[in-house]
């Protein structure tokens, strides 16, 4: 199916909407009324049809945008993206992985032509036709997981194993929920995770530790977090706090249904074959409330959901200050009736 | 006392002196002389005749600390009137330095974080240099905003002394910046930061 690209922004004007489309496609992380942390990790699989699951890389109607937006966080700091030197294997691990992905699923605007290790590349949304040698940094324009990063939604992390750890050693990350690639490059899982609370203390982080050491190549893995951000803004970063914070101070009952968005990483993670690395894909969706409650399923269980959480959690996610506003909007749209279990619209 | 529990800072778990060393490197700041000196009180002082210490005295020169040192007599000792000079000779005696030696470090947080960059860089792996903290509890805080490191930061929130933002010290360590995160306290509402409070005497 040909995907028809919108023209819009993340910043500025915020002009990202939802199609009608991409709102039932939506990945609502909440499968009951109430949310506590866990392992939820599942395999990473093709799921229905019309859902972010359908593809394992999924693409679809704000690619172009996204892109666009990447760039210009990019302008404004290059840190953004980094990889320390031992991974180019992983890197290049990297490349191989999305082109195949993205030209095998969307073959009508992504080819990928192997004439061994001359590759052709073709891009046709971003207007990108490039033939490289796999394997020779420098016959791309960026280094190879820049390259192919800044043609594919979603954060990337590059993730090394070794001394039964995992280590945050490359990434692209300009899309994240307020935490600092280049703070974190370098650190190991438990180090990574050190600023989340409860999440410690009750084992998730050992259980998902010790899970992801042992995954295997083939057999990708995925889980959902969310939380909320005023505004479709993609670049939330702790580098840029002072510029977007006082959006949150902008929030009226008035306006609460289009300002305020649930915002949800699609996280997969992926063993890869040169370098064994793992290759961690946070992918971020965005949904204003008010698309969200055109699925009544969703209406009735977000206030529940958000009643439900500990205060910890209200902090840690940054919601302490429009909780109440939000409730009150949202508990319009519960009636009380019963919600069916699973994440799917009815 | 540091704060326990933090995931991403270090342990310091003392100096430690590693029998088995062919030479021994002791990076010293301030109070951290004393942890040698206790270590060469409880272990005797045969490990001194193949030992090296570089000494910044810092704050802690009126008590006299490198008298005591010098009067060990260790094979080498040297002091540095600031931290550059330290770090210089420093990297000179790394790359002078044989197979079989140990790196020590001992001082305030800020100080153990440098000197074990410069250690990084010249590939030692983190988990075998002995490091023991002494003295204040000031931490080295980068500004996420404009990346500027602030030193000896005792309070928080407190004024970034690059951008100036009231930075808020999360509980949050980079080894490799060998500095805590600073966060923009007041972003929601500018103005609105609290009084900084005495939080790492």
């Amino acid at each position: 199916m040909t995907i028809t690209f919108r023209n819009e922004t993340f910043r500025d004007d915020f002009t990202f909407r939802n199609s009608l489309h991409n709102i039932r496609r939506f990945p609502f992380p909440f499968d009951r009324d109430e949310y506590m942390y866990s392992v939820n990790m599942e395999p990473h699989v093709r799921g229905r049809q019309d859902s972010v699951f359908e593809n394992l890389i999924d693409v679809d109607e704000h690619y172009v945008a996204e892109m666009h937006d990447r760039a210009l966080v990019l302008k404004e700091d290059p840190l953004r993206c980094q990889a320390l030197s031992h991974m180019m294997a992983a890197q290049w691990d990297t490349v191989e992985l999305l082109m195949e992905h993205q030209s095998q699923d969307y073959p009508e605007h992504f080819t990928l032509e192997k004439n061994d290790d001359r590759w052709r590349w073709i891009n046709r949304p971003m207007g990108i036709d490039d033939t490289f040698t796999f394997g020779d940094p420098s016959t791309l324009r960026y280094p190879p997981m820049e390259y192919i990063t800044r043609q594919a939604q979603g954060d990337f992390c590059v993730v090394d194993q070794r001394d039964n750890n995992l280590w945050m050693d490359a990434g692209m990350v300009t899309t994240q929920a307020d935490w600092s690639l280049d703070f974190d490059i370098g650190m190991n899982f438990m180090e990574w995770h050190g600023p989340v609370p409860l999440a410690h203390q009750i084992g998730v982080f050992d259980r998902a530790l010790k899970f992801l050491l042992n995954l295997q190549q083939g057999r990708p893995t995925r889980r959902l977090n969310w939380t909320m951000t005023v505004n479709p803004r993609l670049d939330t970063s702790p580098e840029n706090y002072h510029k977007w914070g006082p959006d949150r101070t902008t929030v009226t009952p008035e306006n609460v249904g289009e300002k305020m968005h649930l915002r949800v990483e699609l996280q997969s993670l992926w063993r890869l074959p040169r370098s064994n690395a793992i290759l961690f894909v946070i992918r971020c969706y965005l949904i204003s409330f008010n698309e969200l409650v055109t699925v009544a399923k969703w209406g009735r269980r977000l206030p529940r959901v958000l009643k439900s959480l500990p205060p910890e959690i209200v902090d840690y996610k940054g919601l302490t200050r429009n909780r109440p506003i939000m409730l009150d909007w949202l508990s319009k749209y519960d009636d009380g009736a019963p919600t069916s279990a699973g994440n799917f619209p009815d | 006392m540091l704060v326990q529990g933090i995931k991403s800072r270090p342990e310091y778990k003392g100096l430690d002196i590693d029998p088995h060393a062919k030479r021994h490197l002791f990076v010293l700041e301030g109070d951290g002389a004393q942890a040698l000196i206790d270590q060469a009180t409880t272990k005797g002082s045969e490990f001194l005749t193949k030992s090296e210490i570089l000494y910044l005295a810092a704050g802690a020169a009126p008590k006299a600390y490198d008298v005591t040192l010098s009067a060990l007599s260790p094979d080498i000792f040297w002091q540095a009137p600031t931290l550059q000079p330290l770090l210089f000779r420093l990297r000179a005696c790394l790359d002078l330095a044989r197979m079989g030696t140990r790196l020590y470090v001992s001082g305030t947080e800020g100080f153990i974080g440098q000197i074990m960059q410069v250690g990084m860089d010249y590939g030692i792996d983190y988990h075998s240099i002995h490091t023991e903290h002494r003295g204040s509890t000031a931490r080295r805080v980068q500004c996420v905003h404009c990346k500027g490191i602030t030193d000896n930061v005792t309070t928080s929130p407190f004024a970034c002394t690059h951008c100036s933002l009231p930075l808020l010290v999360r509980d949050h360590y980079s080894r490799r910046l060998g500095a805590f995160q600073g966060v923009n306290i007041d972003a929601e509402e500018p103005g609105t930061a609290s009084a900084p409070e005495e939080m790492f005497p």
